[in-house]
C-alpha cells in the first residue's frame, strides 16, 4: 500500500465521517476508541459487543507489553498498524478463485485445499484477510445441531452463547495481547457441539494473512457441551512478506461434563528471511477449561513459522477426574525465536495432565520451552508428567527450558524429564550411505524425533506437518 | 569395477592410508585383514565418502567414474554399499520408512518411478527372510534397541534391499555369536552373483570359513603388503601378524 493511497483512504474516511458507509474496506492506521467503534460498526455488531471491545480497549491503554519471555522483540509501534481489513472486491467467492499463491503453498506441501475438502471430508472455513469468505459443510453439521461458523455470524445468530462464553476462559483483562485482541478482533471461528453429540468430521480452519501491514486478530471459541466430542484443526500458511506483521489471537475452549475437545494446530506463518528480515510476530493466548467432571482437552501444536512465537496453550482442570494433554513440536531456524509451552492448572480432584514438548533449533534461532504446572490445595491426587526434549542442529542456536512447578497439595505426583541432544553426524552419514541426501536425512531424523507428537495429529495433518518440518529446516545442515 | 590407485588418506592430520592400491573385478570376493590400526576401517570409510577423512592423494575409479568426486549418497546410488561396523540408531524412524526412502532415492537416480507400496512390502518380506530377520524388527525404529546380532543382520537386510554392485562389510563378524555369524554369512553368500563384488574387512579368519574369499590382502601401516588366496587366512590365524610386520619393518 503506497503512502499516497493510504492518505487518500484516510482522508476519504474523514470526508464522509464515521457514520457513512465507506467504499473502501481499510480503516485508518493506528488504534483509538474511534477505530474500535468503526470496526464494530463495519461488522454491524450489537451494542453489547461494542461495549466489550471498548472495555478491553480502555483497559489495554493502561497495560504494557510483557517482557518476561526469552525473546528479543523490536519496539512495536501499535499506532502504525491497521487493525481491520475486509476482503477486497476481488476476494475469491469460491475455492476455485483462491489466490494461486496459497494453492502453490499447499501444492508444495502435497495437499491442495480442494483435495483436503473433497478427499478427507474436512469442513473448511477459510479465513481470508480477517473475514470468513467461505464456510462449507455447514448444513450437514446443522442437522446434528452443531454450530460451526465465523465468529461474526455467531455474534449475529447465537448472541446468547457468545455472551455466555466469550471471555469466560480468557478474560478481557488477561494479558496485553489478549486484551488487544478483545478490542480489535476481526473475526474467527465459533463452534458449539450440543449435548451427547460426537462431531463426525474434523472441523478445520485455514488462516492466512494477506493484507500488508494488517494485524491479524482472530478469535476462536469452542464450546463442547456434556458428553460431546470434537476435533478441531487450525492451520496457517502465509505467503512471503518482508514486513513485520502482528498477530494476536485468542482461542477459548470450554469442555463440559464428559466432553472431549482435541485442538490441533500447524502454524506456518512467514518466519522472515534468512537474515531475520520480516516475518510474523505471533502472540497467542490459547486456553481451555475442563469445566465438567471427566472432561478432557488436548492441545497438539506443530510450530514451524513466525519470526517470534509467544504462545502457551493452557488448561484449567476444574472438573474432578478431568485430564489435559499438551503435545508440541516447535521448530526454529535462521533468526526465528520461539517462547512456547503450556500451563496446567489443577483444581479438581484426580486431575491428570501430560506435557510432551519437542524443540528443534537450527541456524541462529532461539527456542524456549516455558511451562507451569500448578497443583492447587484442593486438587487431591493430581498427576502430571512433563517431558521436554531439545534437539540442536549446529552450534549457533539456543535451546532453553523453563519449567515452573507450584504444588500446594501433598498427594500430588509431578514428574519432569528433560533432555538436550544434538543431531548426530553419524546418523546423517548412515542415511547418506543408503542413498539419502543430507537434507532428506535431516528431515527423516527430525520427523523421527518429533514422531510422538506428530502421531497425535489427524492423519491428513500429520503428512503436511512432516513436510513442513523438512521445508523449515532446508539448508540448516551441511 | 573398482580400481584404487596409490590412495593416501588422513584423519585429523594423521595419515592412515599411505598409498593403498587394490583392484576388484565383478564376481570377486576380497578379504582385507590386518592388525589393529592398519587402516582397514579407514579404507571402508574413505570408499563410502565419510567426510571425517581427507583424501590427500590417489585415485579411486568405480566403473570408470571418479568415486572420490561423488558425495556419499551418490556413491550409494552408484551401487557402493557399506555394512557398518557400528550401525547407528535413528529413533522414531521406522525401518520401513527408512528403507522405502532409500530404495526410492536409488530408483530416482536411475530415472525409475517410486516403487509401489505393495511391491515394496513384498520386497521387504522376501529380503527379511534372507537374513531371518524378525518381522517385528522391520516395524521398529532403525537399529533402536536392536541387539548386536540384530543390527548386523539388519545391515545385510539393507544390502539385500539395495542390491549393490560393490558391498563393503566392515567387521561384520564383530560381536556376533556363531549362529548369528552363520545367518549373516549365508545371507551374504546368497547375494553373491557374477555381476557384483564384495570386500570383507575382518580381524579373524572365522568369518572366511563361511564367506570364502577369492583373494586375501594383508593391510599393514596403510598399505597392502601381502596378497594371497584363501589359505593365507589360515596361515595368519596360526602365526598372527608379527611375521608380516617383521618382514616389512625389518
Amino acid at each position: 500500500m503506497s503512502e499516497e493511497l493510504l492518505d487518500q483512504v484516510t482522508q476519504a474516511d474523514y470526508k464522509y465521517g464515521f457514520t457513512t458507509d465507506i467504499e473502501t474496506d481499510i480503516i485508518p492506521i493506528g488504534l483509538s476508541e474511534e477505530v474500535v467503534r468503526l470496526i464494530s460498526k463495519k461488522k454491524n455488531e450489537p451494542e453489547w459487543m461494542l461495549e466489550f471491545r471498548l472495555k478491553a480497549y480502555r483497559h489495554w491503554t493502561t497495560m504494557k507489553m510483557p517482557e518476561w519471555a526469552h525473546l528479543n522483540i523490536p519496539q512495536i509501534d501499535y499506532q502504525s498498524i491497521a487493525y481491520y481489513a475486509a476482503p477486497r472486491k476481488n476476494a475469491p467467492q469460491s475455492l476455485d478463485e483462491v489466490d494461486p499463491e496459497l494453492i502453490k503453498t499447499f501444492d508444495k506441501l502435497g495437499i491442495s485445499l480442494e483435495e483436503q475438502k473433497m478427499l478427507s471430508g474436512v469442513a473448511v472455513d477459510v479465513v481470508m484477510d480477517s473475514v470468513s469468505v467461505k464456510t462449507t459443510f455447514k448444513e450437514k453439521l446443522n442437522e446434528m445441531g452443531i454450530i460451526f461458523c465465523s465468529f461474526s455470524e455467531a455474534v449475529e445468530n447465537h448472541p446468547e452463547l457468545v455472551k455466555q462464553y466469550m471471555g469466560s476462559v480468557v478474560p478481557y483483562t488477561d494479558n496485553f495481547f489478549a486484551t488487544l485482541n478483545c478490542a480489535v478482533f476481526s473475526d474467527g471461528s465459533f463452534v458449539y457441539i450440543p449435548k451427547g453429540v460426537r462431531c463426525p468430521m474434523e472441523l478445520s480452519t485455514y488462516f492466512r494473512i494477506n493484507a500488508i501491514n494488517t494485524g491479524q486478530f482472530e478469535r476462536t471459541l469452542i464450546v463442547a457441551d456434556e458428553d460431546s466430542y470434537v476435533s478441531y484443526l487450525e492451520g496457517c500458511t502465509a505467503p512471503m512478506r518482508d514486513e513485520n506483521q502482528l498477530h494476536a489471537a485468542i482461542v477459548e475452549i470450554i469442555a463440559m461434563k464428559n466432553a472431549e475437545v482435541k485442538y490441533s494446530t500447524v502454524q506456518n506463518w512467514y518466519p522472515g528471511d534468512k537474515n531475520g528480515v520480516g516475518g510474523i510476530y505471533n502472540f497467542v493466548t490459547k486456553r481451555g477449561i475442563c469445566k465438567g467432571d471427566n472432561s478432557k482437552i488436548s492441545w497438539t501444536q506443530v510450530e514451524t513459522g513466525s519470526a517470534v512465537t509467544w504462545k502457551y496453550p493452557s488448561c484449567i482442570l476444574l472438573g474432578d477426574n478431568s485430564s489435559a494433554e499438551f503435545y508440541s513440536v516447535a521448530v526454529t531456524n535462521h533468526h526465528q525465536q520461539a517462547d512456547t509451552g503450556t500451563k496446567m492448572l489443577h483444581i479438581g480432584k484426580n486431575t491428570k495432565s501430560h506435557i510432551l514438548s519437542k524443540g528443534i533449533s537450527a541456524g541462529v534461532s532461539q527456542n524456549s520451552y516455558r511451562g507451569l504446572v500448578r497443583i492447587n490445595k484442593a486438587a487431591d491426587n493430581a498427576r502430571n508428567f512433563s517431558q521436554c526434549d531439545s534437539l540442536l542442529l549446529g552450534d549457533k542456536c539456543g535451546a532453553h527450558t523453563f519449567p515452573y512447578m507450584e504444588v500446594y497439595n501433598d498427594s500430588a505426583m509431578v514428574e519432569h524429564e528433560a533432555t538436550t541432544s544434538k543431531i548426530n553426524e553419524d546418523q546423517i552419514f548412515y542415511c547418506n550411505q543408503r542413498g539419502i541426501s543430507t537434507e532428506d536425512a535431516v528431515g527423516l531424523i527430525v520427523n523421527g524425533y518429533a514422531k510422538e507428537v506428530l502421531n497425535q495429529l489427524p492423519m491428513e495433518f500429520a503428512v503436511e506437518a512432516q513436510k513442513l518440518l523438512q521445508i523449515t529446516l532446508e539448508g540448516s545442515v551441511g | 569395477m573398482l580400481e584404487i590407485k596409490k590412495l593416501h588418506a588422513s584423519i585429523n592430520g594423521k595419515e592412515i592410508l599411505k598409498g593403498l592400491s587394490l583392484s576388484v573385478k565383478p564376481g570377486e570376493v576380497h578379504a582385507i585383514m590386518g592388525p589393529n590400526g592398519a587402516g582397514k576401517s579407514t579404507l571402508a570409510s574413505v570408499l563410502s565418502g565419510n567426510q571425517n577423512y581427507e583424501v590427500t592423494n590417489g585415485e579411486v575409479s568405480f566403473y570408470g567414474k571418479d568415486l572420490l568426486s561423488l558425495p556419499p549418497e551418490d556413491r550409494s546410488r552408484e551401487g557402493v554399499f557399506l555394512s557398518f561396523q557400528y550401525p547407528v540408531e535413528i529413533p522414531g524412524v521406522s525401518m520401513t520408512n527408512f528403507m522405502r526412502t532409500a530404495v526410492n532415492e536409488h530408483r530416482k537416480y536411475k530415472n525409475l518411478d517410486p516403487i509401489s507400496a505393495s511391491d515394496f512390502l513384498k520386497m521387504m518380506r522376501e529380503k527379511k527372510e534372507l537374513v531371518e530377520l524378525d518381522n517385528k524388527l522391520a516395524n521398529r525404529s532403525v537399529n533402536e534397541g536392536f541387539s548386536g546380532g540384530e543390527k548386523k543382520r539388519n545391515e545385510i537386510f539393507q544390502m539385500a534391499m539395495l542390491d549393490p554392485r560393490l558391498s563393503i562389510l566392515d567387521e561384520t563378524d564383530s560381536g556376533l555369536d556363531i549362529d548369528a555369524l552363520r545367518i549373516v554369512a549365508s545371507g551374504v553368500n546368497k547375494l553373491r552373483r557374477s555381476d557384483n563384488a564384495t570386500i570383507v574387512i575382518t580381524h579373524y579368519q572365522r568369518l572366511l570359513d563361511y564367506i570364502v574369499p577369492d583373494f586375501i590382502h594383508v593391510l599393514y601401516n596403510g598399505r597392502i603388503v601381502k596378497t594371497g588366496g584363501k589359505e593365507l587366512a589360515l596361515e595368519l590365524e596360526e602365526k598372527g601378524y608379527d611375521w608380516i610386520k617383521k618382514e616389512i619393518d625389518g
